[in-house]
């Protein structure tokens, strides 16, 4: 299937860590990168002081706050609890959808992937909810949740579900049929054609869904805690960070709280595709 | 690295009669190692030929020895780490200018196919003397359809190339390469992943371009009796690194058919090459490794 | 019928014409209505359709009796004078629509017109790419939904902001698409291309556009889910008209008939926009349709 795709590759894992570093700092890819950064950073700085320098606002640039005050406001909201208890937050609800949604999804696709009947009468009705986006169920999860958190979850849950479906359907389809052949030739049982050939050809997709279900998971969480945070009990997590500054007017928290994110959601498809490499050893690196 | 001088027989006799005095090919001393991952791999080794003006060049050797390497030196793709290679007596690639110019003067056909699959048949051969700028769009086509037709493929013009089978689309990409009168036809086996009713179909059409234009072939190929019944000459080189092991003058005359392949004269000269290429093919299934791009 | 009498049938068969045009369709169609997969389709949505009515409206079990049951949303969303505004025959239905339609055409217009040159050029030049590769990775994992404040702050009033989001969120995916695509193409095609004496202007034309468009429509279909995606959180947040707006203020007004309406609503209008792009790309790549078929796909 296609995803929109984790372009970084891994490194080759035979490497030692200090021929790593230096050929990482040889690279030409990697100097660009950073003087495009640098550069990025500089303009946004000049820009959003605009004002203050240049007597006038340069138009949309302007109005940002600039990295300095952010890089000051984020040391600063280091060392409050606060900060860390939203990511907290966050990851917990990130986790619990995420996790949820390849329990039942990864058992679910590969069932539709499997059995024609079971894929006959199940698949309509998955494919005419699937293009509801993520975020038009809020309300109404809300409605029907009990708590704040549940619906959040739901939510959460459902975004991740339908990718990680769609992912494990099409990667269990397209396994060679050759190697069910083989297999069969040499005697497996039904049994064995599902744990040693489907399941591990299904493998990379599920990663791969896994990989792209992250994302749209944190996009979900994020958007979950800024709506329902206007509601009842604003039930933390970076997404509320995020509306609560903007409410509380501090700018620059709005940034870091917007680079928090990244981050986060940065290391939760990293470790993804660490467990995805190591699950899958006869992948070629590239 | 014992250097082993081959020696060269005389050229065969139809070279001599050879209407085209072009695609004259001399590569001196050629070798070419590069570096995969920081793994030094000498792909040719000190490697010499000269291929004559119009002559049907045909190099055997095992999968992976780098022969590959060699054709892609002389079409541009890659640079060489010394040596020179010469096409009509002027300098492609050699000290000072490690890699050859890609252009329509050497055209290459792929092993795997390189039509582009979003042109059809028709369009693919007119593609070179549209983008030269020789021929207008129109009249491009216009010839395009004319050569595939003398090939045999006139219905097949407006297909694309997902649509026929490969035997058709190779011969497709051989008349898009003869549409812009190359100096050297590069052919980078070509048929391997044929089957042999297929790939006998194939040899008797190139025999037959080969016939009517007289174009200097370079052939790269595993296949010992293709080579004997296709070229003029036949260099056998070693498992990689490449270098020369053996030439055999192929004295079968032209035109051949599907006829010549049960001639004593064929069996004699397979006979006679096949020790040497089957000592390499030996040395390289022990080393096992994947074959080089 | 005996064996003999069967293979004459089949041999007569045989010789007539193959069906085209309007028969072909006719004949594929009774071919799988003699299958069990259609009926099994309709029992697999009548089923969850019957279960949604015995739980919200004839066993009004715990939860579920919050939300409408389809006898109670086909009956307003039918209605001419619905009870809650919203049927297939008030205007206001059709206004919360193009709305949001509106919206995503611009954003998607925007997102491609930016996104296809841009992954194109960055897959044609490795120095561009460098440059502007490490800014794009970095900006990407930062959530849609996040940048809402900025662009409040960044775009006036309530209809820049909105778009601004869903053409982002667009240009990722597009951009990354036809950059992969560019990257995907085989070796052997600029090679082919180089030898044949082409310039780089005929390069880019004749062998990076074709030859990257399968990833690009494929980059476009999933971009318009995700600009539906990011459009309706936008107008969740803060908007005015559009059908995430619709389900906001449903929500606030307690009115769920509405609410569901708009959901599936925009569950339909996703599903074929998509559908569109895909067409769209189907035309344009005359010469996959037709290997894709040989292979009987």
């Amino acid at each position: 299937m296609v995803s929109v795709g984790e372009i970084s590759r891994p490194m080759a894992v035979a490497r030692s860590r200090r021929s790593f570093l230096l050929k990482t700092l040889g690279r030409q890819e990697f100097w660009r990168g950073l003087v495009a950064i640098i550069v990025f950073l500089v303009l946004w700085e000049i820009g959003s002081r605009s004002k203050e320098w240049f007597g006038y606002a340069l138009p949309y640039v302007g109005l940002l706050p600039p990295p300095s005050d952010v890089a000051v406001a984020w040391s600063d909201v280091l060392m409050k609890w606060g900060y860390w208890e939203s990511w907290y937050k966050s990851f917990g609800r990130v986790l619990t959808g995420f996790i949820a949604a390849q329990i039942i999804g990864i058992p679910f696709g590969l069932m539709l992937a499997i059995n024609k009947y079971f894929r006959d009468v199940f698949f309509p009705p998955f494919e005419v909810l699937r293009p509801i986006p993520p975020l038009a169920w809020v309300p109404a999860s809300l409605i029907f949740w009990p708590t704040n958190e549940m619906s959040i979850a739901f939510v959460t849950f459902l975004g991740a579900f339908f990718t990680i479906v769609i992912n494990v359907l099409g990667g269990a389809r397209t396994i060679d049929v050759r190697y069910l052949r083989a297999a069969q030739s040499m005697g497996a049982s039904q049994w064995d054609l599902f744990w040693r050939i489907i399941l591990p050809g299904t493998l990379p997709s599920i990663f791969t869904g896994a990989a792209v279900g992250m994302g749209i998971t944190w996009e979900v969480v994020v958007a979950a805690e800024m709506i329902s945070s206007g509601g009842t009990q604003g039930g933390g997590g970076l997404g509320f960070f995020i509306w609560n500054s903007y409410m509380g007017g501090s700018l620059p928290q709005i940034v870091v709280g917007m680079i928090s994110i990244g981050i986060a959601g940065y290391l939760s498809s990293s470790i993804i595709r660490m467990i995805g490499d190591r699950a899958m050893p006869w992948r070629k690196l590239f | 690295m014992t250097q082993q001088m081959v020696k060269m027989p005389d050229m065969p006799a139809q070279v001599h009669t050879a209407r085209t005095t072009r695609g004259e090919i001399s590569i001196r001393n050629v070798t070419k190692i590069y570096d995969p991952e920081g793994v030094n791999v000498m792909a040719i080794d000190n490697c010499s030929m000269e291929v004559a003006p119009g002559e049907f060049c045909m190099i055997v050797g095992p999968s992976g020895c780098g022969k590959t390497t060699l054709l892609n030196a002389i079409a541009g793709f890659h640079s060489i780490t010394s040596g020179e290679i010469l096409l009509d007596r002027k300098l492609l690639c050699g000290p000072g200018k490690l890699i050859a110019a890609q252009g329509a003067d050497r055209i290459v056909v792929f092993q795997n196919g390189a039509l582009f699959p979003w042109k059809t048949l028709a369009q693919n051969v007119a593609y070179g003397p549209m983008v030269q700028g020789v021929l207008s769009k129109r009249n491009a086509l216009a010839k395009a359809h004319e050569m595939l037709a003398e090939a045999g493929l006139g219905e097949f013009g407006g297909k694309y190339p997902g649509e026929v089978s490969s035997g058709m689309a190779r011969r497709a990409e051989i008349v898009r390469a003869l549409i812009n009168n190359p100096k050297v036809l590069l052919l980078d086996e070509p048929y391997r992943a044929m089957d042999g009713l297929t790939k006998s179909i194939m040899h008797e059409a190139l025999l037959e371009v080969y016939d009517r234009t007289k174009v200097t072939i370079f052939f790269v190929t595993h296949d010992l009796e293709e080579a004997i019944f296709l070229g003029d000459r036949v260099y056998v080189m070693t498992t990689r690194p490449c270098r020369l092991k053996k030439v055999v003058n192929v004295d079968i005359p032209r035109p051949r058919n599907y006829e010549v392949l049960s001639s004593e004269q064929f069996r004699l000269l397979v006979e006679e090459t096949r020790d040497a290429v089957h000592e390499e093919a030996i040395k390289a299934f022990r080393l096992g490794e994947r074959e080089l791009a | 019928m005996n064996n003999h009498a069967i293979a004459t049938a089949a041999r007569a068969n045989s010789k007539r014409a193959a069906p085209a045009g309007l028969s072909l369709i006719w004949y594929r169609l009774r071919k799988k209505l003699r299958t069990s997969t259609p009926y099994l389709m309709v029992l697999g949505l009548a089923l969850w359709m019957v279960t949604w009515w015995l739980f919200s409206e004839v066993w009004k079990l715990p939860r579920f009796d919050k939300m409408p049951g389809p006898v109670v949303l086909l009956k307003d969303w039918l209605a001419r004078e619905p009870f809650h505004g919203i049927s297939f025959f008030t205007e206001l239905y059709y206004e919360h629509i193009w709305a949001s339609t509106r919206r995503i055409l611009i954003a998607f217009a925007i997102a491609t017109t930016l996104g296809v040159p841009l992954g194109l050029f960055m897959g044609w030049s490795k120095r561009f790419k460098d440059y502007t590769f490490p800014i794009l990775e970095t900006l990407r994992p930062i959530p849609i939904l996040a940048w809402v404040p900025l662009a409040i702050l960044m775009f006036s009033g309530y209809e820049t902001p909105v778009i601004f989001l869903a053409t982002l969120a667009s240009l990722y995916v597009t951009t990354l698409n036809t950059l992969l695509g560019v990257e995907s193409i085989d070796e052997s095609y600029f090679r082919a291309a180089g030898c044949l004496g082409s310039k780089p202007w005929h390069v880019f034309v004749h062998v990076v556009v074709p030859g990257a468009l399968p990833f690009i429509f494929t980059g476009l279909q999933i971009s318009v889910g995700v600009a539906w995606f990011s459009l309706v959180a936008a107008e969740m947040v803060s908007g005015d008209y559009g059908l995430g707006y619709l389900i906001m203020q449903s929500y606030v007004n307690s009115v769920t008939v509405p609410l569901v309406i708009a959901m599936v609503t925009l569950g339909f209008v996703g599903w074929f926009t998509s559908a569109l792009v895909r067409r769209v790309g189907n035309l344009m790549m005359q010469w996959r349709v037709r290997a894709l078929a040989l292979e009987g796909r």
